[in-house]
C-alpha cells in the first residue's frame, strides 16, 4: 500500500544507492524536513525551545555516538566530556571576540584532539576494559574542568555564552537558535546516513565486527578506531558546544557529568545501534517521555487527590528512565529502531501480509 | 618530611581502603561466576544503607538485629535482580550488560531518592568518633572497624569457596557450559553470587554511611570499589583486599599531600587514574587471569 516497491528499477549504479529508492519514503523525508523548517510558525514558542531544541541538539550528539558504539563497535562511557570540552571551548572562543563559526570548528578541532586520547586506550584494551577506561577518562577530565579556573572560571562558576552571530544572523531568538541546531542535526544525519556507502563506514563495519579478522582482509583497525574516535569526538564537540550556546545559555561543570555519558549511550541503544532513525526516537524517548509520563501521572494524582509525596513526584522521572531502560533490553533490545522497522515492513506488504517470506 | 603525618595518612589510607576493598568484593564476586562486571554495586550498597536504616527506623530494633534483617532483604533482593533482569541478559553484547547494570543503577538511586528524599541520615552504629591513638599516629575508628570487617569478610570467602557450594560457584566462572553438562544449576549459582555480593554491599555501605551519613551519594563508591576490583584482578577475591590497601594507602598520601596544592578533591583524581593507568598497563590486575583472546 505504502511503500509501493513497483517501478524501482536499479537501471544504474547510481539508482541502486541512492539513499531512499521507495518513492514514498522521499516524500516522507521531504514532507518531515519540510515541517522541521515551519516548526517555528506551527508551534508555540516553548514547545520549540524545550522540547524541539534539545531533542535536535541531542540527536546529533547520539549520532556521534553511535558512530562508535554501533558502528566501530568500541565502548564510549565518556561521551560527555567531549562534549564538555567543546561546550567550553566554544564559549572560550566566543568570549575572546572569536566569530561564532570558527569558534563552532574550533570547538569541534579541540574535542577531536582531546578525544583521541581515547582511542589511545582502545587500542590496548576492547570490551569492558575500554568501557571502564573511557569510564574513567570522563571523571578525569571532568576533574580538570572542575578544578583549573581557568577553564571553568573559578569553582562553582558558570560561564555565560555571549550572544553570536552566525553567518551575519545573531543568534538571539528563538528561531535563529532553532534553525542553528536544526542545521546542525541535518548535517550529521546526512553524513550518518551516507557513511554506509562510504568506505570508511565499511571499514568501521569490519572493524566492529572483529578486528583480527579487519586486520587480516587489510583494514588498519587502529587506525579506523582513531578516525572513529575523532569524528565521533568532532560531532561530540560541536553538539556540545551548539547546546551550551542555545540551549543553556551558559554553561557549568555539571551540564556535562558522568550521567549525561550514560544518559547518551541510553538514547543510543534504546534507539537502537547503528541506526539513524533510532537515534531520533532513541532520543525523543529518553529526553521527553519520562518527563511527559511524570507529567501525567502528577496530573492523575490531582485529579484522583491521591496523597503523592513531593519527594517521590520530584523523582517519578527518575525512576521511569531506569524502568524504560531495562524494560527495552529486556524485551526489544535491538531499540526503537527495530520496532519501526517492524512497523515499516508490516505496512510494506499490508494488505499482502502472507506474502512475506 | 614529618614521618607521623606521613604513617597516619598510610595507616588509615591503608584502613579506608580495605573498605573499597568491600565494594570490590561485590563486585568480583559477581565477575568470578558469571562475568557480568556490576556497575550497580555502589547503589547496591546505597540501598543497603537505606534499608538497615529504614529497619531499625520502623521496628525500633537494636542496630544489630536491623543489620541482619536488612542483610537478609537484600540477600532476597540480590537474587531477585539476577532473576528478573539479568537471566534474560547472559549471552547477550556485553555493552547491553553493562547498559543493564547501569540502569539498576539509576533505578535504584532513584528509588532511594523517592522513598527517603535527599537528606543525609545518620546511621547509628555506635562507633565512636573519638580518634584512637596508636603511638602518636592517629586513628579513625571507624575506618578501624571498616578495614576489620573486610579482612573477615574476606577470611570468610576463603574458607567459603572451599565448601560444595564454593566450589560449585568456582566450576560456574570456569565454564557455563561444562558447568551446565555436570548437572550443576548454574542460574542458582549466579543468583547465589549476586545475592551474597548484595550482602557484602550492604555491610559496605553500613560501614561508609556510618562515616559519611546515609544519602544517596553512597552510590559513588561504585568508582572507588570498580578501581580496586580491577587493580586486584577482576575475578580475584584476594586481589580486591591487597588492591584496596595498596590504592588505599596510595591515595591517603598523595589525597594528602596534592590536596593542599590543588585545593581538596584530589582522591577521585588518584582513583580515576589508577583505573586509566592499571588498565594501560596491565588490564587483568594484579591478580587476574590475563584473557586469552580467540581470534
Amino acid at each position: 500500500m505504502f511503500y509501493l516497491q513497483s517501478g524501482i528499477s536499479h537501471s544504474s549504479y547510481g539508482v541502486e544507492r541512492q539513499l531512499f529508492p521507495i518513492p514514498f519514503e522521499r516524500w516522507q523525508v521531504g514532507i518531515l524536513l519540510a515541517l522541521a523548517i515551519a516548526a517555528p510558525l506551527l508551534m508555540s514558542p516553548i514547545y520549540l525551545k524545550s522540547y524541539m531544541l534539545p531533542w535536535l541538539i541531542w540527536t546529533a550528539a547520539a549520532l556521534g555516538l553511535n558512530l562508535i558504539i554501533g558502528w566501530a563497535g568500541q565502548f564510549h562511557f565518556g561521551y560527555a566530556a567531549v562534549m564538555a570540552i567543546g561546550a567550553y571551548s566554544a564559549t572560550h572562543a566566543a568570549r575572546h571576540g572569536v566569530p561564532f563559526e570558527i569558534a563552532l570548528v574550533l570547538a569541534g578541532a579541540t574535542a577531536t584532539v582531546i578525544g583521541s586520547v581515547f582511542a589511545i586506550t582502545a587500542l590496548r584494551v576492547r570490551g569492558l576494559y575500554l568501557a571502564l577506561s573511557t569510564l574513567a577518562l570522563q571523571f578525569v577530565i571532568d576533574w580538570v574542568i572542575h578544578k583549573v579556573p581557568a577553564i571553568s572560571g573559578g569553582t562553582q562558576a558558570t560561564l555565560q555564552a555571549p550572544s553570536v552571530h552566525l553567518l551575519g544572523i545573531p543568534i538571539a531568538s528563538d528561531a535563529s537558535k532553532y534553525y542553528t541546531a536544526l542545521v546542525w542535526c541535518v548535517l550529521v544525519t546526512m553524513f550518518m546516513l551516507n557513511l554506509r556507502r562510504t568506505g570508511l563506514g565499511r571499514a568501521l563495519v569490519a572493524v566492529r565486527e572483529k578486528d583480527f579478522a579487519a586486520a587480516v582482509i587489510g583494514v588498519n583497525s587502529f587506525y579506523y578506531k582513531l578516525v572513529a574516535f575523532a569524528t565521533s569526538s568532532f560531532i561530540g564537540g560541536v553538539s556540545g558546544a551548539i547546546l551550551v550556546f542555545t540551549f543553556y545559555g551558559a554553561v557549568t561543570p555539571e551540564q556535562f557529568t558522568t550521567n549525561v555519558s550514560i544518559q547518551a549511550l541510553a538514547m543510543v541503544i534504546i534507539g537502537g545501534l547503528g541506526s539513524v532513525i533510532g537515534s531520533y526516537l532513541g532520543v525523543a524517548f529518553i529526553l521527553l517521555l519520562p518527563g511527559l509520563i511524570a507529567t501525567a501521572i502528577y496530573a492523575l494524582a490531582t485529579k484522583l487527590d491521591l496523597n503523592v509525596g513531593i519527594e517521590l513526584l520530584a523523582h517519578i522521572p527518575g525512576l521511569l528512565y531506569g524502568i524504560l531502560i531495562i524494560a527495552f533490553l529486556l524485551f526489544e533490545p535491538s531499540g526503537l529502531a527495530k520496532i519501526y522497522t517492524n512497523f515499516r515492513n508490516y505496512l510494506m506488504f499490508w494488505p499482502f501480509g502472507y506474502s512475506r517470506k | 618530611m614529618d614521618w607521623s603525618l606521613l604513617m597516619e595518612l598510610a595507616l588509615n589510607g591503608g584502613l579506608s581502603g580495605l573498605m573499597y576493598s568491600l565494594v570490590a568484593l561485590g563486585v568480583v564476586l559477581i565477575y568470578k561466576s558469571s562475568s557480568v562486571p556490576n556497575l550497580a554495586q555502589g547503589a547496591l550498597s546505597m540501598l543497603g544503607a537505606y534499608v538497615v536504616l529504614a529497619i531499625s527506623e520502623a521496628l525500633h530494633a537494636p542496630i544489630w538485629l536491623s543489620l541482619v534483617l536488612g542483610m537478609t532483604a537484600m540477600f532476597l533482593l540480590g537474587m531477585g535482580i539476577e532473576r528478573v533482569a539479568l537471566r534474560k541478559m547472559a549471552g547477550r553484547p556485553l555493552v547491553m550488560i553493562l547498559m543493564m547494570t547501569l540502569a539498576l543503577e539509576i533505578f535504584m538511586r532513584a528509588a532511594a531518592l523517592a522513598a527517603w528524599g535527599a537528606t543525609t541520615r545518620v546511621m547509628p552504629l555506635g562507633i565512636s568518633s573519638e580518634p584512637l591513638f596508636l603511638g602518636d599516629v592517629l586513628l579513625n575508628r571507624s575506618y578501624l572497624v571498616g578495614g576489620v570487617v573486610a579482612v573477615l569478610l574476606f577470611s570468610f570467602f576463603l574458607v567459603f569457596f572451599r565448601t560444595r557450594m564454593g566450589t560449585v560457584l568456582r566450576a560456574i566462572s570456569d565454564n557455563y557450559t561444562a558447568s551446565w553438562s555436570v548437572g550443576i544449576s548454574v542460574e542458582r549459582g549466579v543468583a547465589l553470587s549476586w545475592a551474597m555480593a548484595s550482602v557484602v554491599a550492604t555491610v559496605a555501605g553500613v560501614l561508609w554511611a556510618s562515616i559519611q551519613g546515609v544519602d544517596h551519594s553512597l552510590s559513588h563508591l561504585l568508582l572507588m570499589g570498580l578501581t580496586v576490583a580491577v587493580l586486584g584482578g577482576l575475578d580475584s577475591l584476594a586481589g580486591a583486599i591487597i588492591a584496596g590497601l595498596l590504592l588505599g594507602v596510595f591515595q591517603g598520601i598523595a589525597s594528602g599531600y596534592l590536596d593542599r596544592l590543588v585545593g581538596g578533591g584530589s582522591r577521585d583524581l588518584v582513583v580515576a587514574a589508577t583505573l586509566m593507568l592499571t588498565i594501560l598497563i596491565r588490564p587483568h590486575g594484579l591478580f587476574g587471569r590475563a584473557d586469552i583472546q580467540r581470534i
